[in-house]
């Protein structure tokens, strides 16, 4: 039984996502505690100029070929399915991203492994892996134990410390061929576009305040405007509130947002559900208003508020500005 | 186009979740389950290529409490046909879930399925693709437009940054809606206890969901709240006089 440990270097643009060294300074971590070795793997993109960046890893496994040169999840799939039929890591880790939901369970049904999805933690325990994931929006955590040859986990961005796993380097790069079903033609790329510009960039603002579902309806939108100013700063929201237009997707922190770490971070009627937690979790002062006292928010809150944030708003923003 | 929209059923978040007296899985007594936003999002956009093209949009969910109430929510917003799938209750694993909505679907006739990208209990992993990967057909996750021109489906798959791809995709597809292009519209009471009363939903049997590869959990627990806020108490006015305060403090 292999003991290895693989990731998947995810990459767009010709660069390796954040999220990558994240798991890779947690996959250095298993690998010197399984004793196996620790493998990157490149799905696409210039292997000589990216293996450079992945010097934590034992080795780079890349598979190349022209469906590859943009994120195809069907071409990617394929190739990561070979990847794995080929050397049968004991465990593939994938980021728990847009790309990598589009891998870890394609690998998981089609090699017939386990996959433990929204991991923040894994550990050996004993001879077994155990998976620590954070379901029903951040409310509810599960063990799960992984004590097969072969196992898939997905991990929420931002649950290891991202420098763990960055280091230079050149390690071997080995070339698995491209397997027969990489390009069924059945998913073509067409392409990559850049958000529109022209907004406040919410990530070079001192003070955000973001709104969550509980601002209840885009007329109150203007409250958490009003507080902005008076902190010197920008509204930004949860993505149920870009979901619903009230406010342009450049405003939305977290998954599928952009990731901020200001001064100042005040919530108001935000749950704090992972996929929100991972873009703001690094600022340096959050405040938390929200009537429901489990949100998940209050865990990474410095301060929390649960009376209503329409009795508390109004006579702050007054505060502030006087 | 025909187009399959399966339905998760999850717990309400808002509501208290408990943790049953084995330590493994939540107290499903008392559970309240609605639809998973996502898969209403999903709904949504089946809809709304309705709308603009005519298609037939038939959606599918596994039995258990509160699923009536849901297919018909979905029959009273502008849904041809909904599925019971009977023979497997909620408590499925996401795997399980796929297994059951890959064997409904071998009696249907679809182009396109569109159903939530994501869940809040897939501890096993996100339904849609699990479901394509099962089906042997092509997937999309966290998709937030859809648009048919003749044969081809042209995709919006969202990046981190508002980056976004847009993949052009033949039936059939499985795509993970993220965000329909409208908020999810509401079908009034009045019009869902009309469609109760005209319209059925048809039943299909789970059969074989067995579960594959899988692992097992053994501990679920409350993330511990030790190192949590410092809660301010008081009334509304005092609260902000505290949380001015400390914001006056940070910012000089």
């Amino acid at each position: 039984m292999s003991q290895d440990i693989f990731v998947v270097a995810e990459h767009l643009r010709g660069t390796l996502a954040d999220v990558t060294f994240e798991l890779l300074g947690k996959g250095r971590e298993l690998a010197d505690a399984t004793g196996g070795a620790l493998v990157a793997v490149l799905l696409g993109g210039d292997a000589a100029a990216l293996a450079g960046g992945l010097g934590i890893a034992d080795g780079v496994v890349h598979v190349d070929h022209p469906s590859l040169a943009e994120f195809n999840p069907e071409s990617a799939s394929a190739a990561l399915v070979e990847v794995v039929a080929q050397r049968s890591p004991r465990l593939l880790l994938v980021a728990n991203t847009s790309m990598g939901m589009d891998l870890a369970a394609a690998v998981a049904v089609r090699r017939d492994v386990p996959l433990v999805a929204y991991a923040t933690d894994v550990a050996l325990d004993g001879d077994a892996l155990v998976a620590t994931s954070q379901l029903y929006g951040g409310k509810i955590y599960t063990e799960s134990v992984l004590d097969g040859p072969s196992s898939v986990v997905s991990v929420l961005a931002g649950s290891f410390p991202a420098a763990a796993g960055k280091r230079d380097g050149s390690p071997t790069v080995d070339a698995i061929a491209a397997p027969a079903d990489i390009d069924t033609g059945r998913i073509e790329f067409v392409a990559l576009d850049e958000p529109e510009g022209g907004d406040v960039d919410i990530t070079a603002q001192e003070a955000l305040v973001c709104v969550g579902r509980g601002i209840q309806s885009e007329d109150n939108i203007p409250l958490a405007e009003a507080l902005a100013k008076a902190l010197g700063g920008a509204v930004c929201s949860s993505r149920p509130i870009v979901d619903s237009k009230w406010l342009p997707k450049t405003r939305q922190v977290g998954k599928s947002g952009v990731k901020v770490a200001p001064k100042i971070y005040v919530t108001l009627g935000v749950s704090g559900a992972p996929e929100h937690i991972e873009g703001m979790k690094d600022a340096e002062l959050i405040i938390a208003i929200n009537t429901d006292e489990n949100a998940p928010i209050f865990e990474y809150a410095h301060y929390g508020v649960t009376e209503d944030l329409f009795d508390v708003v109004p006579p702050l923003t007054e505060k502030l500005e006087s | 186009m025909n187009i399959v929209v399966p339905i998760k059923l999850v717990p309400d978040l808002v509501e208290e979740l408990e943790i049953d007296d084995d330590g493994t899985d939540l107290d499903r007594d008392f559970l309240s389950l609605r639809i998973n936003e996502f898969c209403d999002h999903a709904l949504e956009e089946a809809l709304q290529l309705k709308d603009a093209h005519g298609a037939t949009v038939t959606v599918l969910a596994l039995d258990g409490d509160e699923t009536d109430k849901v297919l018909y929510t979905a029959l009273a917003k502008g849904a041809d046909r909904a599925i019971k799938i009977t023979g497997i209750d909620g408590a499925a694993t996401s795997r399980q879930t796929a297994n059951a909505v890959a064997n409904a679907l071998e009696g249907i006739d679809y182009d396109l399925v569109l159903t939530g990208v994501q869940a809040a209990d897939d501890r096993d992993g996100q339904l849609p693709v699990l479901l394509a990967s099962r089906l042997g057909i092509p997937h999309v996750s966290v998709v937030s437009e859809v648009a048919i021109d003749g044969d081809a489906i042209h995709i919006k798959k969202e990046y981190a940054g508002g980056v976004t791809a847009t993949l052009r995709a033949k039936p059939r597809v499985v795509l993970g809606v993220q965000a329909a292009r409208e908020t999810p519209r509401y079908a009034p009471v009045s019009r869902v206890r009309q469609i109760m009363k005209e319209a059925e939903l048809d039943e299909v049997e789970a059969g074989d969901v067995g579960a594959g590869a899988t692992s097992s959990v053994r501990r679920m627990f409350t993330p511990d709240k030790g190192e949590g806020a410092e809660m301010i108490e008081g009334d509304a006015d005092a609260i902000a006089a505290k949380l001015a305060e400390i914001l006056n403090a940070k910012r000089s």
